[in-house]
């Protein structure tokens, strides 16, 4: 990650126009964004590009060993770091292998600039040699896209991407460069591409009357509650939203992505909601008077059937997309406009305020569920992810930066690792895409180097890109990695469990040996089999110098609980069985 | 509702793609779409109709915008507006049947813009519901139409009027025009 040791300074300069090559200028224009890192895969419609590379010793080129990896790590990158991600790959199938990773990024409103090669523009819609139509594949999965076929046009596009990638509600953007716009040769001038300034939605709006009638509902409110979602983390309002919640004594519920945007251990702090939110959280949205949902899109994991979502609840929905205003919920204030400049509006018409019956009511009705303390459950021989992804937290004393993947782990991850800091649970949301975690896990310790990052994934998704454990070590990465190995793709086989009859359909796994998998990239791991060996395993992978792999060899038939079945409210949800090990006293959820 | 969106984009390549996807991604089926120049430099003027809810409205008006080559966007419902089409029709028409034909494009105030041996071309402007007329009318007499070409409609809103004003314009005359105009909805 750091400069090649025979870096020699960009003899390229910013402030003076020159004649320039496509590629050079592409790099260049990067350089003057402030990208230092990019993820890619080179391929014939992109070498120019690569050609170039050597003349920009300070961008810092990761290869990975698939594209979608090197989406994923921009993706990565980014949430660790708030800056925009760069990927690049070539034309054809280097760039069809970026899509799922754009998807995922525009689900989670992830800033992305993806740089892709393309043949000669003479042979352009010809069907030759790995040409796909990309800006046609990714229109509906970017915010925007480009197809550039002059030299000319290469810096003013990637200026407009890196602007529009960040405004607004963030979101991937494409560029396309042909091969020959590669090649040919324009005038660079850095200060000449800046785009026009950025164009407000213009139904975005902040009336005073609104302001003023949300203030009211708040100072009236019985029994409010803040839903903080990942819009906080993307406009830097943490500050803004604890502000809110401690001068009123609201109590804060998060959706996954907004996890880390209001620290776990707040007193005001209720956890996840939705599908697998605890059950006290879901309680107290549904007998909630109001919601103020800040940086949220009502998604439906978060609601339930919408039909009896918090039918009493007045909604203040602030909100920087005016696309999602009414969309999935009604609501009654709708603020749209940039979260933290809102509350900044809003914060000095709310006086401080007593919370304290609302609060007793909630707290009262968490039960024993509240007090459930997995590491000191005895050992009975068995070992629960639960009580692993606890561990890792209690030990890494909840400063790590984690990485999941998607399915049962991701939710335990979510429900037993407490965030204290925004950019901390990196994960995906919108899309729930498998074969996240190490990819991106790639991204974020090269954000962060300084962090410990750790991968939780399961053993199916680890598997869908495993082959980035190649580029951990070409890299020489420190990524510690838990991999939860239940044999089954295991929220599919929950769902089959409680929706399908048990029938287990497609769903039991076999996986290689993923300590030797890991040996044979010269990574050291081990497996874990019981509880005795969970923390001193973690410690191990901790101390280690390079990246380690741990796997975890879980209960196989475990389920996520509480769970809120597709379609029913909020209130209906699916509460631990009694025979579960992990349930201390009967009245617990 | 029936919604006619009236969009300034910018004059680019595969701007009318990103326009037609954000309704095919919701499921709504266009109308009809009209494009052309607009007196804006760079810009066309799209104007889409199609049958969606409120709710789908105020989503498609909002999704537009956040497309970078639209730059403005008017939905105009209730609005009083002026819409028209503009139809071509080809009926087949010998010189024993073209008496009949000329009468009724008369009737119609449509015109003939090309008469051959065998057929003829009318053209034809108006609200939708007088173009639907007269190819009613042509189909039930003896001129068989033969083709058919419609330009979909064209709408902009009506200046500020007194509604006096608008009557004796013959706003009522049109489908399109009621009164309840949102100056929200129009351009800033």
């Amino acid at each position: 990650m750091a400069t090649n040791a025979n870096a020699q300074a960009s003899n390229i300069d910013l402030t003076t126009p020159a004649r320039l090559t496509g590629a050079e200028i592409m790099w260049a224009t990067l350089a003057g964004e402030g990208v230092t890192q990019v993820f890619g895969y080179p391929g014939g419609a992109i070498l120019p590009v690569y050609d170039a590379l050597r003349k920009f010793p300070n961008i810092h080129h990761t290869l990975v060993r698939h594209e979608q990896g090197a989406a994923h790590a921009a993706d990565g990158y980014s949430r660790a770091s708030g800056k925009v991600g760069v990927c690049i790959a070539t034309s054809g199938p280097g760039a069809t292998n970026l899509v799922t990773g754009i998807a995922n990024a525009m689900l989670d409103s992830i800033p992305m600039v993806c740089i892709t090669g393309n043949v000669s523009s003479k042979v352009l819609g010809t069907d030759a040699f790995q040409e796909v139509d990309i800006t046609g594949i990714t229109l509906p999965v970017t915010k925007h896209n480009f197809l550039i076929t002059h030299a000319e046009d290469i810096a003013p596009a990637i200026r407009y991407a890196f602007q529009i990638a960040k405004s607004a509600r963030p979101g991937p953007v494409l560029v396309d460069i042909t091969k020959d716009a590669q090649q040919a040769t324009a005038i660079f001038d850095f200060e000449a591409a800046k785009p026009r300034p950025v164009r407000l939605h213009p139904m975005r709006k902040v009336e005073e009357a609104d302001l003023a009638k949300a203030a009211e509902l708040i100072r009236n409110a019985k029994r409010p509650v803040i839903l903080a979602g990942h819009g906080i983390i993307e406009s830097g309002a943490e500050e803004a939203v604890r502000t809110l919640a401690e001068r009123t004594q609201i109590p804060v519920a998060l959706t996954l992505l907004g996890l880390g945007a209001f620290p776990a251990s707040h007193p005001l702090s209720l956890g996840l909601m939705g599908m697998h939110g605890e059950s006290w959280v879901n309680h107290a949205i549904q007998e909630a008077d109001l919601l103020i949902a800040c940086g949220m899109r009502f998604d439906d994991r978060v609601t339930g059937t919408t039909l009896t979502y918090a039918t009493n609840a007045k909604k203040i929905h602030i909100e920087v997309d005016p696309s999602e205003i009414n969309k999935n919920i009604n609501v009654d204030i709708p603020l749209t406009g940039d979260l933290r400049e809102v509350l900044e509006l809003l914060l000095p018409r709310i006086p401080s305020h007593d919370g304290a019956a609302w609060l007793k009511t909630i707290n009262d009705s968490k039960g024993a569920s509240a007090v459930r303390d997995i590491k000191n459950l005895p050992d009975d021989g068995h070992l629960y992810a639960a009580q692993v992804i606890n561990d890792i937290w209690r030990i890494t004393k909840g400063n790590a930066i984690v990485v999941t993947d998607v399915g049962q782990h991701q939710m335990w991850a979510a429900q037993y690792y407490h965030h204290e800091q925004p950019r901390t649970l990196i994960t995906s949301g919108g899309l729930g895409t498998m074969g996240f975690a190490l990819p991106a896990a790639i991204g974020a310790k090269t954000a962060c180097p300084e962090k410990e990052v750790w991968v939780i994934a399961g053993d199916g998704g680890f598997q869908m890109t495993s082959s980035e454990l190649c580029t951990i070590a070409q890299e020489k990465i420190k990524i510690n990695i838990a991999i939860i190995n239940n044999g089954f793709l295991g929220m599919v086989r929950q769902w089959q469990e409680f929706f399908y009859d048990r029938n287990y359909e497609a769903t039991p796994l076999l996986s290689p040996d993923f300590v030797k998998l890991a040996a044979a990239h010269g990574i050291e791991g081990v497996a874990v089999h019981t509880r005795a060996e969970v923390a001193s395993a973690i410690e191990q992978a901790r101390s280690a110098p390079g990246a380690f792999l741990l796997n975890f060899m879980v209960e196989q038939e475990d389920s996520v609980y509480p769970m809120i079945p597709v379609g029913s409210a909020l209130h209906e949800m699916i509460r631990r069985p009694g025979r579960s090990p992990l349930v201390q006293s009967p009245e617990d959820e | 509702m029936l919604h006619t969106f009236i969009a300034y984009v910018e004059d680019k390549p595969g701007v009318l793609t990103r326009v037609a996807s954000l309704f095919r991604r919701l499921n709504i089926n266009i109308h009809s779409l009209t494009v052309g120049h607009s007196e804006r430099e760079e810009q066309s003027r799209m104007t889409m109709v199609c049958e969606a809810s409120a709710e789908a409205a105020h989503r498609i008006r909002a999704s537009l915008y956040k497309l970078e080559d639209v730059v403005d966007v008017d939905d105009i419902a209730q609005a009083p507006s002026v819409t028209r089409e503009l139809a071509l029709i080809k009926v087949a028409a010998t010189p024993h049947t073209r008496s009949q034909i000329f009468e009724l494009v008369e009737v119609f105030r449509a015109r003939i813009v090309d008469l051959a041996s065998e057929s003829m071309i009318i053209e034809m402007t108006g609200v939708e519901s007088k173009i639907e007329g007269l190819i009613q009318i042509l189909s039930e007499s003896d001129g068989r139409i033969l083709e058919i070409c419609r330009s979909g409609k064209m709408t902009m809103r009506r200046g500020h009027h007194t509604s006096g004003v608008l009557k004796a314009m013959g706003a009522a005359e049109d489908d399109q025009s009621e009164t309840g105009d949102d100056p929200e909805e129009s351009f800033q």
